[in-house]
């Protein structure tokens, strides 16, 4: 079963860091929105797999007995799915005012932070 | 949106969903549910009544700015880890009391307060920002 | 009151009164110098009570405990040596802040200058009675920094702020050099105390490390004694008003560096290395002074250059490790305090006075200014090392050192003789040239100094004549302390007026003679000089310019490379980092995990999910139109959710269900408003690396995701949430107890950014709508305007 999810996991990796790659802002969005899931996979499979039965302890029990699935991964991916998506929404909003004042998606010409020839600092006292 | 239908069902399915988000955050303790998820769901409530009626009649509807119950919700969870304080015990140090009323025993805990605290950190924050988006879209 | 709290008030009081400073100024003018004096008058005072117990050979110590768990300590060590140094830093200081009130009359920062030199006081007293390494440190740098401010002072001038950075890089460095030699000497010896190093004298001199901390400690040392090539920061500072120049810059803080060498002394000296050394850059510092001041024509700045010298000087005695060297070094530390402060003032009185400081059109101003003059002539006699003078008893005990010296040391000896013969015709040019002669035009009507200026030069002056001729009492209560304290072993001073005859005394009036005959040919002299130098063309001062051009260009072009301000290329050093550290560490080790199973249990429907999730991906890579991309997006995220529901985690799926569709959602209303088209334009050439790249960072992350399944999986996290959640958290859904209960904190965290990132998000849709709207505020709008103006 692992060697799936490995699998899975690396395609998603991939298409993330592609996506990435590219020049354009609504690509690179795309990508980080899928390397969210891609990391969620991977501690996902990192805590191993079981199916099914959820870590919930039964009425009877004081003890979570028997197989169930990890309990700690998944708190940790359901804390993390919430705030990669504030953050996806924050760079979206972002990428949205940035082509609203430049008028462009290419990450080439996007430099006003960083200017091209940008003046060295003055060398006096 | 000009949909009837839509427009007909919104406010029903809306009031059924929060509803049903209460009911996910306070069952959350002993069975799948919680506060993100609650709020998750109570922020779809908002966003389909939002698509029907239009931004205003949301944020009429729920008279608070967005972000003030997010704050509101902050505080609260962090009160929660405050109140152990009290009886000096470390920050978070889950308390609970169990009141009876009405003949029925009623577990209550900061533990509640603390989740109670995230589902509106949620949903004030994320219908900030998708009233918000909603709104530049219909303009 | 105990002791101790009184001591410690001392140290603070400096500080106390800084902050009142600018208060009492704005309230009483130059009048505040009286109530502020009475700050360094009082520490005077309390250390002034340890004289006798101090005479008597004893030592105290006291303090707090500051990081108790790292061994580190507010402590104070109180010997000969720092009390000198407290009795000399409390008693010049009041005199100096009465002088700065008349200095400063009427200037409108004279409060803030009382302020900064009043903390420097606090700072250098603390540098001195210092026990523990770190607090030393701390103060060192605090002379730094304060001096840095005072040296700035008067900043509209960029020869000031030149000076200020210049003594603020090179003393600051040294300190930095300061604290790494520290670190080794607490390192081997295991104490953090002055006090109980001395007791490791020998092990450390065996150590390995002994070099490397002699070293760096001399390299500390040396930047803040303006020791040669380190010294060109000293004569720039005196771009400072003259009251710092005097104080920081003569008497106390340059001498800082004198003081921690004769602090260690004890412990790292009297190895082959340390007299070696010091002597070696002591000479060459004095004779590099010596020269240099002949060459100046300027009040202040032969003072500095003389400074250098004696600093030079003191370095020599206090590394020659022969018969009454440190008596002489301690005798000498005393002396220069006292004349070389008092001469500095009397250079700001004539400056204050006639608005002239060049020697050469100065004159005649013996009758309007009899008083300054005479003062002047007193500490010129202490400088040029005449009875009956303390000056003349160092120079006496300095002698008697090199005459006990050993043959090889006869360059020694031929050097300081000149040294010195030079400072004196330098002293009496500064004592006689303004004062005799004809009566020289200056800018304003001259007239004697008023009380507040005066005064302080006049004691100081005083006061070397009178230790000199109260030998006995002075040796006994100050400078037989203070030299045995240097030496680690009792000392005792007994030279006074009457000299050491035979070789010493010859050499004392060689050096007189000497002086004369440069005095008669001072301006033939600093022509010579001054046409040696301009041959040279290159001094550390120039150097230190090129060294900071240098410094800016460097990390310019190391910014252009790093930060090209491209994205792509930010991005692709990134994950190619990413690729190389995942793929790497296999590589080397060979460490893969063993050749994947692709069992063919599972069940179809598991497959299937999988098989979606991959066409939403591949959709969104090869999507042409926004809403292919949003859709695809939105099957890949949910077929995620399916996979968490098939696996136990009905939490994660709803979670991951909700935060999908208001993703999709989110996009579109945003999506629809930007016309762009989600699809690469770039030619396959371009597309290729990126592909290879995000291959192997796939690839990486695969592989290590089977390596980690591949071997046994650490159950204890989780036994402890199975076995707790319901027994102690009184809850049964062990996803929701973590969350709010075993790592609430954490949670606490969490939701604060997505608070955070809400705010944040409003805001960014905020300005939009009101730079549409309402108009914009002032920087915004600038702020567009220039956006617009770049694009």
């Amino acid at each position: 079963m692992e060697a799936w999810f490995s699998l899975l996991v690396s395609i998603f990796f991939t298409v993330a860091v592609y996506l990435l790659l590219s020049k354009f802002i609504i690509r690179v969005l795309l990508g980080v929105a899928i390397l969210g899931n891609a990391v969620n996979l991977l501690i996902f499979t990192g805590g191993r797999l079981t199916r099914a039965v959820p870590p919930v302890i039964a009425e009877d029990a004081d003890v979570l007995t028997g197989p169930a699935a990890n309990a700690l991964p998944q708190a940790l991916i359901l804390t993390a799915i919430v705030i990669s998506f504030s953050f996806f929404a924050f760079l979206l909003v972002l990428a949205w005012r940035a082509y609203d004042e430049l008028a462009t998606d290419n990450t080439d010409e996007m430099r006003v932070a960083e200017p091209v020839n940008e003046p060295a600092p003055p060398l006096g006292y | 949106m000009k949909s009837i239908i839509l427009r007909t069902v919104a406010p029903f399915l809306t009031g059924l969903m929060i509803l049903f988000s209460i009911f996910v955050l306070l069952r959350g303790h002993n069975a799948p549910g919680g506060g993100f998820i609650g709020g998750l769901i109570a922020v779809s409530a908002l966003a389909i009544y939002g698509i029907a009626h239009g931004v205003e009649t949301v944020r009429r509807a729920i008279f608070f700015h967005p972000m003030a119950i997010a704050g509101a919700g902050l505080f609260a969870a962090t009160v929660a880890g405050l109140i152990s304080i009290v009886v000096r015990v470390p920050f978070m140090t889950g308390l609970w009391i169990y009141p009876s009323v009405l003949g029925v025993e009623i577990p209550l805990s900061t533990v509640m307060l603390f989740d109670t605290g995230v589902y509106l950190v949620v949903i004030g924050a994320i219908s900030s920002v998708a009233l918000s988006l909603e709104e530049r879209g219909g303009a | 009151m105990d002791t101790a709290a009184l001591t410690f008030l001392a140290l603070g009081l400096p500080f106390a009164a800084a902050a009142f400073a600018p208060v009492l100024t704005r309230l009483l003018g130059q009048y505040a110098a009286w109530l502020l004096a009475l700050a360094p008058l009082a520490i005077f005072a309390r250390f002034a009570a340890f004289v006798p117990e101090i005479a008597n050979g004893e030592i105290v110590t006291g303090g707090y405990a500051w990081v108790p768990s790292f061994n580190v300590s507010f402590s104070w060590l109180i010997d000969g040596l720092s009390l000198t140094f407290v009795l000399l830093i409390s008693g010049i200081g009041a005199l100096i802040v009465l002088y700065s009130g008349g200095y400063l009359k009427g200037h409108p920062q004279q409060g803030r200058f009382f302020s900064f030199i009043l903390m420097f006081m606090g700072s250098m007293q603390g540098l001195v009675v210092s026990d523990s390494f770190l607090m030393l440190f701390v103060f060192w740098e605090l002379t730094s920094i304060t001096s840095f401010l005072l040296i700035g002072f008067d900043h509209g001038r960029e020869a000031a702020r030149r000076a200020a950075l210049q003594a603020l890089v090179v003393t600051g460095g040294g300190g930095l050099l300061l604290l790494a030699g520290l670190l080794i000497l607490w390192n081997v010896s295991g104490v953090t105390q002055f006090s109980l190093l001395l007791s490791f004298g020998s092990e450390l001199k065996e150590s390995p490390f002994y070099l490397a901390a002699l070293l760096l400690v001399l390299g500390g040392a040396f930047t803040k004694s303006a020791q040669f090539p380190f010294h060109f920061w000293l004569p720039n500072a005196m771009e400072a008003p003259t009251p710092v120049s005097a104080y920081l810059h003569s008497a106390t803080m340059v001498k800082a560096g004198v003081y921690l060498l004769m602090r260690l002394n004890p412990v790292l000296g009297g190895t082959p290395e340390w007299q070696v050394l010091l002597p070696l850059f002591g000479v060459t510092t004095l004779v590099a002074g010596a020269v240099l001041a002949v060459r100046q024509t300027e009040l202040k700045l032969m003072l500095a250059y003389t400074t250098m010298s004696s600093l030079g000087l003191l370095v020599m005695l206090t590394g020659l490790g022969v018969p009454y060297a440190i008596e002489a070094a301690a005798l000498y530390l005393v002396a220069h305090a006292l004349f070389k402060g008092a001469l500095f003032m009397v250079a700001g009185i004539i400056d204050h006075e006639t608005g002239l400081r060049d020697i050469t059109r100065l004159g005649g101003l013996r009758s309007a200014m009899p008083l300054t003059f005479a003062v002047a002539l007193a500490a010129a006699l202490s400088m040029g090392g005449l009875p009956p003078s303390f000056g003349f008893l160092a120079k006496e005990e300095i002698y008697a050192a090199l005459a006990g010296s050993d043959r090889r040391s006869m360059v020694f000896v031929a050097l300081t003789v000149l040294g010195n013969a030079l400072m004196f015709a330098v002293a009496f040019a500064i004592a006689l040239k303004p004062f005799l002669g004809p009566k020289a035009a200056t800018l304003k009507p001259v007239h004697e100094a008023p009380l507040l200026l005066w005064l302080g030069p006049a004691i100081l002056a005083l006061k070397g004549i009178s230790i000199a001729l109260m030998s006995g009492l002075a040796h006994r209560l100050v400078t037989s302390p203070m030299a045995s304290a240097i030496a680690g072993e009792p000392r005792t001073v007994a030279i006074s007026l009457a000299p050491h005859f035979g070789v010493p005394l010859l050499l004392s009036g060689l050096t007189v003679l000497a002086g004369i005959a440069f005095y008669i040919n001072l301006a033939r002299l600093r022509a010579a000089v001054a046409a040696i130098l301009a041959d040279i063309g290159w001094g550390p001062n120039r150097g230190f310019d090129q060294f900071m051009r240098g410094l800016v260009g460097l990390a310019v072009a190391v910014t252009r490379r790093l930060q090209s301000g491209r994205f792509e290329v930010y991005m692709t050093a990134t994950f190619v980092l990413v690729a190389v550290a995942m793929l790497a560490v296999p590589l080397r080790y060979g460490e893969f995990p063993r050749a994947p199973f692709f069992s063919s249990d599972v069940p179809l429907h598991e497959l299937a999910i999988m098989a979606i999730a991959v066409a939403g991906l591949l959709a969104v890579v090869l999507a042409t139109d926004r809403l292919t991309a949003i859709v695809s997006l939105g099957i890949q995220g949910f077929a995620v959710a399916v996979i968490f529901l098939l696996y136990g985690a009905p939490d994660l799926a709803f979670t991951q269900f909700m935060i999908e569709t208001l993703s999709v959602v989110v996009l579109a209303l945003v999506m629809t408003r930007l016309r762009l088209s989600p699809s690469d334009h770039r030619p396959l050439a371009q597309k290729l690396p990126d592909f290879a790249i995000a291959l192997a960072c796939g690839l990486g992350f695969g592989l290590f995701l089977l390596k980690v399944t591949g071997v046994p999986f650490d159950t204890t996290l989780t036994d402890f949430f199975n076995l707790y959640s319901k027994s102690i958290a009184h809850g049964a859904n062990v996803v929701n107890v973590i969350i709010v209960d075993f790592r609430g904190t954490d949670t606490l965290g969490e939701i604060a950014v997505v608070m955070i990132a809400g705010l944040a998000i409003l805001a960014l849709v905020r300005l939009r709508a009101g730079s549409l709207k309402r108009g914009v505020p002032m920087e915004v709008a600038a702020d567009e305007a220039h956006v617009e103006e770049r694009v």
